[in-house]
């Protein structure tokens, strides 16, 4: 009877679309070159030579298999690391504590993390210096510990920073999955404890964090910049291959580049589909034990131990971030002081005049792609929710089809599309500017403020709305004075996150930057060869610093801004 | 349908019905005259709050309505939910946690009241006059449950509006409370000549209101 906002309909798809829509133009900037068309590199007619190329890249089969390997082990370390610990601990101090701790670990980009797991498990980092004095040692162990063949290190620090990611959409998942009832109640049943929530809680919590899942599923088997500073170099991973072929000088690599591209994309679809094969087994192997009627109810070891995978993550990124503080600001330090003997300022003295350009670019981009992906989020949000009004009770939920497209560049390997995009913005002869990488972060930048913004946005109280409006406010005057500030925290977290993703991006600026552009983040990933640890260090922590301070701010605003009003606490 | 008269007074529910997936949940064809009470009566479940969407404007469109609902001899039905002059009252009292218990007032007094001294004045004296005088600068978070419903009525009726609904608005008080709410804002509707429309499943409220009373049965088709 109300009129029906109809136009209001079609504005999630059109912005969910536009999101996606450089993953399919980037794709189609791939596939041309890989089968031998782009006329501005003399490619003028349809072949299979690049593909033939590829195959008899030495080593090809290796690469491949190392980033099939990477991105299932990552993801399968990560997930059951944290729903151990949700079984384990959900609901008691360990859980608060690692949700308090969760803002900041989050802001440490993946490069600042990979460096700092370095300086700890290097032959000459903290751990062997600590082992030296009573092992007897002089010299750093000739061992090849960071880099090794298998990519374990690489695993791990991918690992270190996906299990903060993952437990915090697991915590966002967690209310509706409705714990302290159901575990109350299996327990009841004589379940123990982890039996309890793994068998009742978690499919609804994994059910409910599955896309996030597989982002990570195709972010590990396809990373580059981690894979740079931790990976193995003989062979590398097949997208620390792909970077180098497209970086190089004769330009007709870039039609290998562009097939090994199509292999990226198939490793990582296959990953994926180990992945889903990996979930139907896990799904029934726990109805089993359930319909067996086991009760696991003697679990004070395991649960002991359940914490551990998560500790080590959470211990790994903070000593790191100590390493790299140490590191950055240290004199002299030879093999095997644990502690630097002198501390002096001149490593930052000097690295900061140079950093200057770099640390403006970083800072502007993120701020701007986040302000732009937090406008076009909240548009999407809220105009499907004005379009499918509810009774109170049930939540809008977006559609699948809408949440597909919005998070499909997450699903579809960076490297594969983000090249095509490159071809195409050299072959129409742009300039590399700072708007062209605006536009590149905001496709990854986007999916995360909305994976951050949706649940908050979709959970507050309708009836505030409803009061509004029957006294006599419209929907732009209830969005700006009722909802905007009742959900200030959560937009301003998610513009954190969004600014956080966007200084952590390596391979998007360094593609489209093309060296003419560059961040604080493409340069630190380029200190990785040279290995001038105290430089590292200052690169790396001013990347982690820059995303941190956008996170503390939006932490501390909602408080100041609403700091005589008790009813805003937590919101 | 019936005749009317534009120049009627009061909340007309012409042949109004309600139905999801063929089942009808409520027919209904009242004038509420200004100043009365129709108290609507049914277990949860018998489409009570669903009448309330629609008179209000938010009718989830999975329900199928028919007929037309008039206030002061005007159709309201097409109109937008913020341009109907309905005011609601809920069991909680939905102030803005964000907002002094003054802002929520003067975001609810309409723009003809013009110039900070004047506006501040009205919403004041509306405070007093449910009796918080001196409560303006307070968070909303520290009032009682008792003082938080009286400030949500204030907040309704400085939007002035020209019909009122009341969802269930005593439920959540204690007994003494329920009582002292009732006389004020039952009072406050005759004194203003509001039609008003209460739904409840209190049948001491419904004797309070002093009203008619519909009552409605879970029908199946």
């Amino acid at each position: 009877m109300s009129p029906a906002p109809t136009g209001l309909r079609s504005v999630p798809w059109i912005v969910s679309s536009l999101l996606a829509a450089p993953v399919a133009v980037g794709l189609a900037g791939v596939i041309l070159p890989a089968f031998g068309y782009l006329p501005a590199l003399g490619g003028e007619a349809f072949t299979l030579d690049p593909f033939r190329d590829l195959a008899v890249q030495s080593g090809l089969l290796g690469s491949s298999l190392l980033s099939l390997a990477t991105g299932l082990i990552t993801t399968l370390v990560s997930v059951m690391a944290v729903a151990l610990f949700l079984a384990a601990y959900a609901g008691s101090r360990p859980v608060r504590i690692a949700r308090r701790a969760l803002g900041p670990l989050l802001a440490i980009p993946h490069a600042a993390a990979a460096f700092g797991l370095a300086f700890l498990i290097a032959p000459s980092g903290l751990l062997v210096r600590l082992a030296a004095g009573p092992l007897g040692l002089e010299r750093p162990p000739d061992l090849l510990i960071v880099g090794d063949p298998f990519g374990l290190a690489m695993m791990a620090g991918l690992i270190a920073k996906e299990v903060p990611f993952l437990l915090l959409v697991a915590f966002a998942a967690m209310p509706q999955a409705d714990p302290e009832r159901r575990t109350m109640l299996a327990r009841s049943l004589g379940y123990g404890r982890m039996a309890a929530f793994l068998f009742t809680v978690w499919p609804a919590v994994y059910r409910q964090i599955r896309l996030p899942v597989l982002a990570v599923v195709a972010f590990a088997s396809s990373v580059v910049d981690v894979a740079l500073i931790l990976g193995p170099s003989v062979p590398p991973t097949l997208a620390v291959r792909l970077l180098e072929w497209m970086g190089d000088p004769d330009l007709s690599k870039r039609f290998l580049a562009s097939a090994g591209a199509l292999l990226q994309l198939a490793v990582t679809a296959a990953a994926l589909i180990v992945w889903i094969w990996l979930e139907r087994a896990g799904g029934a192997i726990r109805e089993r034990l359930a319909n067996h009627g086991r009760r696991l109810s003697r679990d004070g070891a395991l649960r002991a131990g359940a914490s551990l995978p998560v500790v080590l993550a959470g211990l790994s990124l903070v000593l790191g971030l100590f390493m790299l503080v140490l590191w950055s600001f240290s004199g002299f330090w030879s093999f095997p002081d644990p502690l630097p003997p002198s501390l002096s300022l001149s490593t930052w003295t000097r690295a900061l005049p140079r950093v200057e350009d770099p640390l403006v670019t970083t800072a502007l981009v993120a701020a701007l792609s986040g302000l732009i992906a937090l406008g076009a989020v909240i548009l999407m949000l809220e105009t499907h929710r004005q379009a499918t009004p509810r009774m109170a009770g049930s939540r809008p939920v977006l559609p699948a089809l809408i949440a597909g497209l919005l998070y499909l560049p997450l699903i579809v390997p960076q490297i594969a599309f983000v090249f095509g995009l490159q071809i195409l913005v050299v072959a129409s002869g742009a300039e590399p500017s700072l708007w062209l990488l605006v536009a590149v972060h905001l496709v990854f930048v986007a999916p995360y403020v909305a994976l951050a913004l949706v649940g908050p946005w979709f959970a507050l109280e309708p009836r505030y709305e409803v009061v509004a409006a029957s006294l006599g406010h419209g929907r732009l005057d209830a969005l700006l004075r009722v909802r905007v500030p009742l959900l200030l925290a959560p937009i301003l977290t998610s513009f954190a996150i969004g600014f956080a993703v966007s200084v952590g991006q390596y391979l998007p600026t360094v593609l489209i930057g093309a060296g003419r552009l560059t961040t604080i983040t493409t340069e630190a990933v380029a200190l990785a060869s040279g290995g001038n640890r105290r430089v590292i260090g200052v690169y790396a922590l001013l990347q982690t610093i820059i995303p941190a301070l956008v996170f503390l701010v939006a932490s501390l605003l909602p408080g100041l801004a609403f700091r005589s009003r008790r009813g805003m606490e937590g919101a | 349908m019936r005749p009317y008269s534009p120049r009627e007074r009061g909340l007309r529910l012409a042949d109004v019905a309600i139905r999801l997936d063929g089942r009808t949940l409520i027919e209904i064809d009242r004038l509420i005259a200004p100043g009365d009470v129709l108290t609507v009566m049914g277990p949860s479940g018998s489409g009570k709050s669903t009448l309330f969407a629609l008179i209000a404007g938010f009718l989830d469109p999975a329900f199928a309505s028919e007929g037309r609902v008039f206030l002061d001899g005007e159709a309201i039905d097409e109109k937008r939910p913020e341009r109907r002059s309905v005011g609601l009252l809920f069991q909680d009292a939905l102030l803005f946690p964000h907002m002094s218990v003054g802002a929520n007032l003067l975001f609810a007094l309409k723009r003809d009241a013009r110039g900070q001294a004047a506006r501040r004045e009205r919403a004041g004296a509306m405070l007093a006059r449910v009796g918080l005088e001196g409560l303006f600068d307070r968070d909303p978070a520290t009032l009682s449950g008792g003082q938080a419903a009286r400030v949500a009525l204030a907040r309704t009726l400085l939007a002035e509006p020209r019909a009122l609904l009341l969802d269930e608005p005593f439920s959540r008080l204690d007994a003494p409370l329920r009582t002292a709410m009732r006389e004020l804002v039952f009072g406050l509707v005759r004194e203003r000549a509001i039609p008003a429309l209460l739904v409840t499943h209190d049948r001491e409220d419904a004797e309070a209101a002093g009203g008619p009373l519909v009552e409605l049965v879970p029908r199946r088709s």
